[in-house]
């Protein structure tokens, strides 16, 4: 049991997808404007990387390595599909903001690199942990770049007006960088300097 | 059978392929009838943008249908239907642009002269909405299209009482790049369409979306809306589907027929 705990556990701190990889930067930047969409987007991203690691380490052994990444790519990109469509359906307004990134889930490294280098090597039940716990990863930087930037760059958190906007009276000055997507770029490097001074293990010697 | 054989690598690409074509194709049928719902939807806040109307927690569909009416024009005459003449697919209610413009008992084939949105084909009716204020017209909706870069916009462009005065401007559906010729969603850039004029004292045609900013000391920046940066096909299909559709080959006819005090 604690193997698979720590199979769960391992990405979302010590060896997070974004902040240790370096993956998935692009969606990252692109999402993180609003936490609502930052969460949207995670939901997603889990959904994907756990059923696309559990399809493909079901079907690990029958594989054959000729066409592997052909067959891995064909599983992701049918779970992105159906992950938009669900969307669509349920969350329209966010499925317009979050407009072609969700598609682009399929070019996110995260989950190839998953279904790589873990779920062609491991059994199903593993690799969906594997899957989910990168997924959560993936949503821990996001919903925490996603927070700081409703809240800094528009005042609200979620859509509700946390800190009074000057212009509606109150005292606070939007800070318009926060909108745009560079910001996310300042918080992602904050967020890579404060988890390796918290965990020194994680820095990469050159 | 080795898993690298040519007939294992077959069967396995196949049976792959089938089980993920069933589960996508079952995913878009299966939601189809919600998304088509919630696009309905997202039709109806943009008419009520277009009109400026305030949609603060309010029931969508309710409000509509208090603040706004519909009416079905002929677009060549630019006489309003009758409600008697209202058919399944001509009704105001289920009125759809596309099925319209796909239905050769419907559209009319445009003139590649005439044709400056690129759209081939124009239906014959359209719908048009009213905003209307204790019984008063105060602005009148009208829904427009045209080719953009990637896709053909649709949107509505919302006018004064005076028939002259931009009063809103939304686009509902579209599939330009993000970022770029996506900025038609910009609210700030929506908001620049607000007091333009569209017609000069004569009634001649003007608005237009330059390809810069528009200088604000120039005489004619009242029927200036600025372009998109990094969108030129897009601010040119903007200009294009909007001159098109106020001009005589669209609303034109109608809205002669509203100046000359066929308003009530």
């Amino acid at each position: 049991m604690s193997k698979m705990k720590k199979i769960l556990t391992t990405p979302v701190f010590n060896e997070n997808p974004i902040a240790f990889q370096i993956l998935g930067i692009c969606s990252a930047l692109a999402v993180t404007s609003k936490l609502e969409t930052s969460i949207v987007m995670s939901l997603a991203v889990t959904f994907v990387t756990a059923f696309s690691n559990l399809s493909v380490s079901l079907i690990r052994k029958h594989i054959p390595s000729s066409i592997r990444i052909i067959v891995e790519m064909t599983i992701i990109a049918s779970l992105v599909i159906i992950a938009d469509q669900i969307i669509k359906a349920f969350a329209y307004d966010v499925s317009k903001q979050l407009s072609v990134y969700v598609g682009l889930i399929i070019t996110n490294c995260i989950i190839m690199g998953r279904a790589e280098a873990f779920a062609l090597k491991n059994p199903p039940w593993a690799s969906f942990l594997d899957g989910i716990g990168n997924g959560l990863g993936y949503a821990v930087i996001l919903l925490t770049v996603g927070f700081f930037r409703e809240l800094i760059g528009s005042g609200k958190l979620l859509g509700f007006q946390v800190l009074p906007v000057y212009t509606e009276g109150g005292w606070y000055v939007p800070n318009g960088l926060f909108v745009l997507p560079p910001s996310a770029f300042f918080l992602i490097g904050l967020i890579i300097w404060a988890l390796r001074t918290w965990k020194p293990e994680q820095v990469q010697e050159d | 059978m080795s898993t690298d054989s040519t007939r294992k690598t077959v069967l396995v690409a196949l049976g792959v392929c089938l089980v993920c074509s069933v589960l996508v194709s079952s995913a878009a049928v299966g939601l189809k009838g919600i998304q088509d719902k919630n696009r309905e939807l997202d039709k109806l806040k943009n008419i009520l943008s277009a009109g400026n109307i305030s949609m603060e927690n309010a029931d969508i569909r309710r409000l509509f249908h208090e603040k706004i009416e519909s009416d079905l024009i002929d677009l060549k005459s630019g006489i309003i239907i009758s409600k008697d003449k209202y058919t399944d697919l001509l009704n105001p209610e289920t009125f759809d642009i596309k099925t319209m413009a796909k239905n050769p008992k419907y559209y009319r084939t445009l003139n590649a002269g005439h044709d400056i949105a690129q759209i081939k084909q124009i239906p014959k009716n359209m719908v048009v909405y009213w905003v209307k204020e204790q019984g008063n017209i105060e602005k009148i909706i009208l829904p427009i299209y045209g080719k953009g870069l990637w896709s053909t916009m649709y949107g509505f462009i919302a006018l004064d009482k005076d028939l002259t005065t931009v009063k809103g401007f939304t686009f509902y559906e579209h599939g330009e790049t993000p970022g770029l010729g996506g900025e038609v969603d910009n609210p700030g850039w929506k908001k620049s369409w607000v007091g333009k004029k569209i017609f000069n004292e004569t009634g001649k045609l003007k608005i237009e979306v330059i390809k810069d900013k528009v200088d604000p000391t120039d005489t004619n920046s009242m029927y200036q809306v600025d372009g998109l940066s990094g969108a030129t096909i897009t601010t040119r299909g903007v200009n294009a589907l909007v001159r098109f559709w106020l001009s005589e080959n669209g609303y034109g006819p109608f809205i002669e027929r509203l100046k000359s005090g066929e308003m009530q």
